[in-house]
């Protein structure tokens, strides 16, 4: 199985469903991840990794969702449920950019209370103070809240996000894209049509997306090869996918609990996320899930990409994982791997060589 | 010209490889390249199969006169935080530890400048007392140095004495890094590296098994490293008496030695993979969990190592030191952990004596 598999992908084939539950099931980490280095060094021949500095801010951690395995919701009025002022979030946009930042990710919970007038306003302000950021924001669950709390369609929504200033959406809230599991673990959140329902109007309306996989939680190894040829099927069907970020279900202070995945686990789902998803661009590995120990060999495992610096991360960490990385040490730790190191924008233009 | 290819060949074929070679695949930019002939070494060797044991660390005293350099963990008699376990203590924790299942008691302690010769005797008794099945596990070359001038006895002697006690076998603690130009920064009230290989010596001549360690990742070069795996191969091919090695990646975190943030993933695998090629007459290469985390020490059972330390309840050295792995590891998630990178867990005694298979 593995000659074959290697066959079809040296002859640029696409492996099927089967082949890749193989590779999950049965592969040996290494030979896994051989495959996906040798398609890392066709995609990115340059020997480069790259990554983005950036802030996460969550406006809100009010969240009707209610997600099982999220640490970071609380209903709306909680002792410590937040909505962040205008002014607070200017100031963390300002911080940012003072840094050097270029990328704003906003995400927060669905909060009842925020209707488009609400995005549309502060967004515009964004746009007119901080011309040179990136807004690569919100997700498709918020999308597809906002316009039912706005009582518009999802397309409006989405349009008249863009024209108030939201430049890309960022493909978090995926989770695992199979129903059955996302009623485990997430049972009021938008099912798999309606997070790829939002990915496809994005792209239609020329902004670039990401998309996102959290595995480690329910799911089996069939719903995580389901999860990638969904996502291969949408990004040939048009997708604007710039990068996948597959991250692992952090158990701390959930109601889900349990294990989540180990180091071995997620280096061959990296891998095999690589190997399926040759037309997605760019894969990232994820530190802040990870450590910056696991990130590092992640390289040899597919990825091209460390995301983000995140000056500011609340969700994981609520979680009980809180990896911190300066700019420095994510160069340090790139070099160490052999690679040399790019500071790139949202888009993946490079920005600074190191 | 050397070659990665060349180097393969001649490890595939059973041929020992040199240090200049050593060096070469520490520059080697291919980790997974290594990664498999590491893994294929060690599969030729133990197959599947990856070694664990249950044991309890006991660190009877942080008090040092040696006050190392890169140590978090000493403390002079009069600062605060510096403690002496009683031997009832200690009694009350292997106790505790050998109804929990342990098979082993691993322990090392600092230095103390008071305590008598007599007092290790006992605490060695102490322990034994609890189960004659118990195996301990105790004392680092440098502190059997420090035993064996307190007893005013020749090394030889001393060990006997401590057999008799019930010294089981040694860890391999203290070597820290052998170049002398190195270990003067780091430890320099410490036994220098040669007096660390020649009481080894004698520890296996006694009969003892022993453990080795290389603390790496500080200031040395990876040179110094190769040589440092150099004198353990060949003290070992002399004797024999080396179980396992095991590299120690340096936690920077508390340490008086500022040097850069600690070692990467990538550098911890390449320096396990690089030991299971070159120390071929090794036949155990351990990933220590409580210093690489859980997640590089089970990525490192593809990478040549087929040890992953044990259940460890309550280490203080790496933790005082700054490591945020958990204190200890049940069982279970040594079990699992093993299981999950797709290979058979089982657990050994302190001898490396297979107990049993999961």
């Amino acid at each position: 199985m593995l000659k074959k598999i290697t066959e079809k992908i040296n002859e640029g084939e696409g492996v099927d469903a089967r082949e890749a539950l193989w590779l999950l099931n049965e592969g040996e980490l290494l030979a896994v991840g051989r495959l996906a280095d040798s398609i890392r060094r066709k995609l990115h021949p340059e020997r480069c990794v790259s990554f983005v500095v950036d802030r996460n801010v969550n406006y809100t951690n009010v969240c009707e969702s209610k997600c099982k395995f999220c640490a970071f919701y609380r209903d709306h009025g909680a002792a410590d449920a937040y909505l962040l002022d205008t002014e607070v979030i200017m100031a963390k946009i300002a911080e940012l950019v003072e840094q050097g930042g270029t990328q704003l990710l906003m995400q927060g919970g669905l909060h009842p209370g925020l209707d488009i007038g609400y995005f549309e306003k502060l967004f515009r302000e964004i746009k007119v103070r901080f011309p040179g950021v990136q807004n690569h924001s919100l997700s498709p669950a918020e999308v597809t809240h906002i316009a039912q709390v706005s009582g518009l369609t999802m397309p409006e929504t989405l349009a008249r996000l863009k024209a108030a200033g939201l430049d890309s959406v960022p493909g978090g809230g995926a989770e695992i894209l199979v129903d059955s599991v996302r009623a485990e673990i997430s049972p009021k959140k938008i099912g798999w049509q309606g997070w790829a329902a939002v990915m496809r109007e994005a792209a239609r309306l020329g902004m670039s997306t990401t998309a996102t996989m959290m595995f480690g939680s329910k799911e089996r190894p069939e719903d995580i090869v389901e999860h990638l040829m969904r996502v291969r099927t949408l990004q040939e069907e048009g997708g604007s996918f710039t990068a996948f970020i597959p991250w692992t279900y952090q158990p701390g202070n959930t109601e889900l609990g349990g294990g989540g995945a180990t180091g071995v686990e997620y280096l061959k789902v990296l891998a095999l996320s690589r190997i399926v998803l040759t037309n997605v661009p760019n894969l990232q590995a994820s530190w802040v899930t990870q450590g910056a120990k696991l990130a590092q060999v992640a390289l040899f495992f597919g990825a091209n990409d460390l995301g983000g610096t995140m000056l500011e991360e609340n969700v994981v960490a609520a979680a009980g994982c809180c990896f911190r990385m300066s700019r420095e040490e994510m160069i340090e730790l790139i070099c160490g791997a052999g690679f040399t190191p790019v500071r790139r924008t949202t888009l993946y233009q490079a920005l600074e060589q190191y | 010209m050397t070659t990665f290819a060349a180097i393969a060949d001649k490890v595939r074929s059973g041929a020992r490889i040199g240090e200049a070679e050593a060096l070469f695949l520490f520059g080697h930019d291919d980790l997974l390249a290594l990664g498999e002939l590491a893994q294929s070494v060690n599969e030729g060797r133990n197959g599947r199969r990856v070694f664990f044991n249950v044991n309890r660390h006991i660190n009877h005293t942080n008090i040092c006169v040696n006050r190392c350099r890169f140590c978090a963990f000493y403390r002079t008699a009069d600062q605060p935080g510096a403690y002496l376990m009683t031997l009832g203590e200690v009694r009350e924790k292997a106790q505790e530890a050998f109804t929990q299942g342990a098979t082993e008691i691993h322990v090392v302690g600092g230095l103390h400048p008071d305590l008598p010769f007599e007092f290790y005797l006992e605490l060695l008794g102490t322990i034994r007392s609890v189960s004659p099945t118990l195996h301990v596990k105790a004392f680092t070359a440098v502190e059997i140095a420090y035993l064996a001038k307190l007893a005013k006895l020749p090394i030889p002697e001393t060990l006997e004495r401590l057999k008799e006690a019930g010294l089981g076998s040694l860890p391999g603690g203290g070597a820290e890094i052998f170049a002398p130009n190195v270990r003067d920064q780091l430890c320099p009230e410490k036994i220098s590296g040669q007096a660390w290989l020649d009481i080894m010596e004698q520890v296996h001549h006694a009969g003892l098994k022993s453990n080795s360690t290389m603390l790496y990742g500080h200031l040395e070069t990876v040179a110094d490293r190769v040589d440092h795996m150099r004198q353990l191969r060949e003290l070992q091919d002399k004797t024999g008496g080396f179980q396992v090695f095991i590299p120690l990646a340096f936690q920077p975190e508390h340490s008086e030695i500022k040097a850069g943030n600690g070692t990467s993933g990538v550098d911890d695998l390449r320096t396990l993979a690089v030991a299971r090629i070159y120390l071929d007459n090794f036949a155990n290469i351990k990933a220590y969990w409580v210093m690489l985390g859980e997640k590089i020490a089970q990525v490192a059972l593809s990478f040549g190592v087929n040890d992953l330390d044990g259940t460890v309840v309550e280490e203080r050295i790496g933790h005082d030191a700054g490591a945020d792995s958990p204190q200890t590891m049940s069982r279970d998630s040594i079990v699992s952990l093993i299981r999950k990178a797709g290979r058979i867990p089982v657990e050994r005694d302190t001898l490396y004596r297979e107990l049993r298979t999961y």
